[in-house]
């Protein structure tokens, strides 16, 4: 027996592949037993059906005709994705000349704007959503601060209680999230590149858009990634600020696990959602590698 | 010097961007010292009774220490779990190790609201009911992805050698572990706990869908929006909250790019 536990234990001290594995696997377990379990028993939810109180566990697709069926419910996904989309294109156009000046014009204080750009990322997520709220009410900060200037007399109301607060609160609460990952691909770009570009005549939008855009393309795309999948499935902020016409998708997914009691219709909901929003995202990935490619 | 040539434009762009990212969120100091429970201008006079009664307030000392609670169990745990991790896949060839990686980063792309529900679902099949430690739970799954990307750029930060020399000068590897690559690697634990502590202290949704009766303090904060009497002192919670975070991630970003030699690559979340 001793022999068989010593050659076990040398082949674990020689075997990276088997170390690397047992350190590996407290994590692992965890992350299967509280991600991946969960999100198979989901799938799984969403061919039930909810009978009163009771679950109903004969396969059904009756929850995904509801789900994709109903007009209300399409709308919302496309609500939902046309928001998130609007919401990641201007976080990324924002974030990247901010981006750019981090990465190629700061020297001795980069980490300090690093620092002053990333805080926001880890902060108060509901704060930051709230304090649009406060900002674009009826009496809020806007309305109370135009009329004490004189310069309207009725409070706009135009201002909350709709998509464009949806997308102008997510395009704030969500515009730290964008700038790391477009300053990494941008400080990893060789400088001599750029160098030899000018060396060659090449001007500076010329070199702008032949080498920094294209070589930066991977950070925008995460970037985009990283923006777009989270927010098409917000609740916090269509349900502080949206009002009935900024309702989204994550506010009925709520629903039939709160109010309506339907888990099943919720887990189809999610699913499908899940589904739509991974569509969007490989068609606009490929879509971008497509024009880097032609660029280059 | 070319390189500096157009700073001044997109200096001032800079500017914007980081009035854009601060102010909106720094009325709700401003008007937490404001005399007046309605959140409009003009600014009627200074107080500081809103932060007499939040801190008088018993529900938001129990969510307060609820949250703590959450945030330090959820820290701790997934940052133990995260440091093997890291260094297995820093530093040894594992089969499948990117796969892994792939899983436990997989939760930053799902909407929150799926973990959430799908979270609820199989404690509710397991009959297990909900409370603080459910919450922590979901929390784990969120934070270490934060927690093994901390690690594992603290651990390509330092020389690989040194192990190597440890184990060739006999030490076990345990011995190894523990007098080279963890006194090496400790701010990034530091860094680590910190950040998945904010991570838990700043989530709203999971703790939503999973906390039974004790609220964590976004919990509580959600659940006073509806009484617009009580949006001042939410404000002076928010004002506390948003002061004390910002100390923590400075703090926790200091940390861990202390000693190393090129800080400014090693950012997280990219």
């Amino acid at each position: 027996m001793a022999g068989v536990e010593l050659r076990l234990a040398r082949f674990y001290r020689r075997s990276e592949g088997a170390r690397g594995l047992v350190l590996l696997s407290p994590t692992m377990l965890i992350m299967l037993a509280a991600m991946a379990a969960p999100l198979a028993l989901l799938a799984l939810y969403s061919f039930w059906s909810q009978d009163g109180y009771a679950l109903d566990t004969h396969f059904t697709l009756t929850q995904y005709e509801t789900g994709i069926g109903r007009a209300s419910y399409r709308e919302l996904f496309y609500r939902s994705i046309e928001i998130s989309a609007l919401v990641t294109l201007i976080t990324v156009l924002l974030a990247y000349p901010m981006a750019y000046f981090v990465a190629f014009k700061v020297d001795e204080t980069k980490f300090a704007w690093l620092i002053l750009l990333t805080i926001p990322f880890w902060t108060s997520y509901l704060l930051r959503v709230f304090a649009w709220k406060l900002i674009l009410g009826y009496n809020g900060v806007i309305n109370s601060g135009l009329m004490n200037l004189g310069l309207i007399r009725q409070p706009l109301e135009f201002l909350l209680y709709n998509p464009t607060a949806v997308v102008v609160t997510l395009a704030h609460a969500w515009a730290a999230f964008a700038i790391l990952p477009i300053y990494v691909s941008l400080e990893k770009i060789d400088r001599s590149l750029l160098e030899a570009a000018a060396d060659l005549g090449d001007g500076a939008v010329r070199r702008f858009l032949r080498i920094t855009l294209p070589l930066s393309l991977p950070g925008v795309i995460g970037a985009a990634v990283l923006i777009f999948v989270p927010t098409t499935g917000d609740y916090v902020t269509p349900t502080l600020v949206g009002g009935s016409g900024g309702v989204m998708i994550a506010n009925v997914i709520e629903e039939q696990f709160d109010k309506v009691g339907n888990w099943p219709l919720g887990a189809a909901l999610a699913l499908a959602s899940m589904a739509a929003v991974g569509i969007a995202t490989v068609l606009f990935v490929g879509a971008m590698r497509a024009a880097a490619a032609r660029i280059k | 010097m070319a390189k500096k040539r157009g700073r001044g434009g997109l200096f001032l762009y800079a500017i914007f961007y980081l009035a854009f990212l601060y102010v909106p969120v720094l009325f709700l100091p401003l008007f937490s010292f404001n005399n007046s429970v309605f959140i409009a201008f003009p600014l009627s006079g200074f107080t500081t009774q809103w932060y007499a009664q939040m801190f008088a307030d018993t529900a938001v000392q129990q969510a307060l220490f609820n949250s703590l609670r959450v945030g330090a169990v959820a820290a701790l745990v997934s940052t133990t779990l995260a440091l093997p991790a890291a260094k297995a896949l820093t530093r040894y060839r594992v089969p499948g190790g990117g796969a892994v990686l792939a899983l436990t980063n997989l939760s930053l792309f799902i909407p929150e609201i799926v973990l959430g529900i799908s979270l609820l679902i199989l404690l509710n099949i397991l009959t297990i009911p909900l409370s603080l430690w459910t919450v922590t739970l979901g929390h784990i799954v969120i934070c270490i992805p934060f927690a093994i990307t901390v690690l594992m750029s603290r651990m390509e930060g330092f020389d690989k050698s040194l192990e190597e020399a440890s184990l060739d000068l006999g030490e076990s590897g345990w011995m190894t572990f523990w007098r080279v690559t963890f006194p090496l690697v400790l701010p990034g634990v530091i860094s680590s706990l910190l950040l998945s502590f904010m991570v838990s202290f700043d989530d709203f949704l999971i703790a939503y869908f999973l906390s039974g009766n004790d609220a964590t303090l976004p919990i509580y904060i959600w659940g006073q929006l509806r009484f617009p009497y009580k949006l001042p002192t939410v404000l002076a919670l928010g004002a506390m909250i948003l002061v004390v975070s910002t100390v923590l991630v400075v703090v926790a970003e200091l940390v861990r790019s202390y000693g190393l030699k090129d800080r400014k690559h090693k950012m997280v979340g990219a």
